[in-house]
């Protein structure tokens, strides 16, 4: 039989505030343990908390970014549960009333635009941390530290529409572009700012009901979201064939393994008894309000893609891989402004030749150092410049090349590293001449062959001149000065 | 209404409360006289009124987003803590996995 996998994801974003949710604390990583904490989020007796209002803000931004509509009325609930990062024995979040529902997020797979919708979003705390025993100190216990604890989240939950593992890894990356374009979150994944669970269910292909489904945790990458679904969907799929059943549970991805394993420890008493929260009052979110945060959403990722085709001609698939990073489209889009030169090219050449470059070299040694647009050595000035290099003849392209690396490892300007590394292009023609003459007294056979109506051998000779000069020789004009000598 | 044994063990767990066979009965008994008694609110036409989840008419009450140290000193949080080593609660071993 023939399945297909139903996927529903539920992302957790940290907001970017300075504060928690309900106190004063920092929400700084990395602190030492316990350090940011109150008797507030530590849970104690006879406290109040009172909302962040940057927390809201951000929500409803998050909201406009995503076309959700948002609710008027708006109050927390009580989550209830044990469980030693709870301090309180409650998380404090929304509940039937979430600050927004519908929406959707577009993705593209294929050249074909995909709707996932999204069911809700609301606000709610963030737990503690635990360390277990066997990495810090005694192995039979586990150790809590508190200042995650009370960090403001939202929870981004999309409807089951998702049909494949790279459906689900195209739907995380559009969702981040837009998170990081809005600033809303850094959505660091290392550090927990960006999580995801993953509810995954298959079903024979053609049925219209949902499959049983488990929920995969612990996924804490893109390369592991897509790894745990990959192997959810057959295990589930294998369970069938083998004429089992899928049990509803929860499940944790092993990133050594690439298995998930059923986490039974929680599985009992889900019965989270939800109730208003009474010691937050109601929210009203009027359409003043919204109209003024509306007002501070930057160009979207789709609305610049579109724009990038149409203004610079770009292809579907630049527009696609440039605008993904708000850091890099803006990196691109500084090298035009810069570059900008009065050639027969046009702004669209132009754009071009610099998207292959931002495509290519840019994002390639970015990749291989793992570094971060805002603290790359290329900058825009230095790699338009490079290339007003190759426009007025200083350098080739097969130089550029050169001269780029150069530029990447020293941080130099393309001007120092060409006068410094003597890569100025030899375009004088007696420097030319005096090359050719010599690639001519060394391959007489050669000569003879040319003269005697072999012209494909003028390749050869442009080859050998190319070498001799060590790629310095302007190409144009070692063509024109072979053709006069070999035939003179 | 009626409170089975097994409802009681139920709210026990969910309360990590552990009861013996006498507190079972004895609370089942409790529950179940509270909540008849709670049950008579039923009795009242409530389909016109909002549900209410705080009595006072008040909303949107906010902070701003400034940070401020309320424990002054290394190890307040920690003060009243059971067991506590290098700056982290210490608690018995919690195991994530089956």
């Amino acid at each position: 039989m023939k399945y297909e996998p139903v996927i529903g994801l539920e992302v957790h974003v940290q907001l970017n505030t300075k504060s928690k949710m309900f106190c004063s604390c920092s929400t700084k990583f990395g602190s030492e343990p316990n350090k940011n904490t109150c008797p507030i989020c530590i849970g104690m007796p006879g406290v109040l908390p009172v909302i962040n209002k940057e927390a809201v803000n951000l929500t409803i931004k998050t909201a406009l970014a995503m076309r959700c509509n948002i609710a008027p009325f708006n109050r927390f609930a009580r989550k209830n549960y044990f469980y030693p990062d709870l301090p309180k024995g409650y998380q404090i979040s929304q509940y039937e009333l979430p600050l927004a529902k519908g929406g959707h997020i577009e993705i593209v797979l294929d050249g074909n635009i995909k709707r996932i919708g999204l069911t809700r979003i609301h606000m709610e705390e963030d737990a503690g941390k635990l360390i277990h025993g066997e990495n810090l100190g005694d192995k039979d216990s586990s150790y809590v530290d508190i200042n995650r604890a009370g960090v403001p989240l939202m929870e981004i939950v999309s409807e089951p529409d998702i049909r494949s593992p790279e459906e689900a890894k195209e739907y995380m990356t559009r969702l981040k572009a837009i998170l990081e374009y809005i600033e809303v979150s850094d959505c660091n994944m290392e550090e927990g700012s960006l999580r995801c669970d993953a509810n995954v269910s298959v079903r024979p292909v053609g049925s219209k009901e949902f499959g049983t489904k488990a929920e995969v945790k612990n996924m804490n990458s893109f390369r592991f979201l897509q790894k745990a679904l990959e192997y959810e969907i057959k295990r589930q799929i294998d369970t069938l064939e083998e004429g089992g059943k899928i049990v509803q549970e929860t499940r944790l991805f092993n990133p050594d393994k690439g298995v998930t394993v059923s986490m039974r420890s929680k599985e009992e008493a889900h019965d989270y008894r939800y109730f208003p929260e009474p010691d937050l009052v109601p929210i009203e979110i009027d359409s003043r309000w919204i109209e003024d945060i509306r007002a501070t959403l930057p160009e979207l990722p789709d609305a610049k893609r579109e724009r990038f085709v149409k203004d610079y001609g770009l292809p579907e698939y630049d527009a696609e891989v440039l605008t993904t990073s708000k850091a890099i489209a803006g990196y691109f889009e500084d090298c035009i402004k810069l570059y900008n030169q009065p050639t027969d090219r046009g702004i669209q050449g132009q754009a071009k030749i610099i998207s292959n470059w931002v495509m290519g070299e840019v994002l390639r040694t970015l990749k291989d150092e793992g570094l971060t647009i805002e603290k790359y050595h290329v900058t825009p000035q230095m790699l338009a410049g490079m290339l007003k290099l190759i426009d007025n003849g200083t350098i080739s392209g097969k130089i550029a090349k050169t001269v780029f690396e150069e530029m990447y490892k020293t941080g130099k300007s393309p001007e120092d590293i060409v006068k410094e590394k003597g890569l100025v292009q030899i375009t004088d023609e007696s420097a030319v001449i005096k090359v050719i003459d010599e690639v001519i007294a060394e391959n007489p056979k050669e000569v003879a062959d040319y003269k005697g109506g072999k012209d494909k051998l003028i390749t050869f000779f442009v080859g050998q001149v190319m070498k001799k000069s060590k790629g310095k020789a302007n190409p144009q004009v070692v063509n024109k000065l072979l053709k006069e000598r070999l035939t003179s | 209404m009626k409170l089975s044994i097994k409802e009681v063990e139920h709210v026990a767990e969910l309360g990590r409360l552990e009861l013996t066979d006498e507190e079972k009965n004895r609370f089942a008994e409790q529950l179940s006289n509270i909540l008849t008694h709670i049950e008579k609110l039923n009795q009242l036409d409530t389909s016109n009124i909002e549900p209410t989840s705080h009595v006072l008419p008040i909303k949107n009450i906010f902070r701003d987003d400034a940070v401020a140290q309320t424990f002054g000193s290394e190890g307040d949080s920690l003060s009243n803590a059971p067991d506590k080593d290098r700056g982290y609660y210490k608690v018995p071993k919690i195991i994530e996995e089956a």
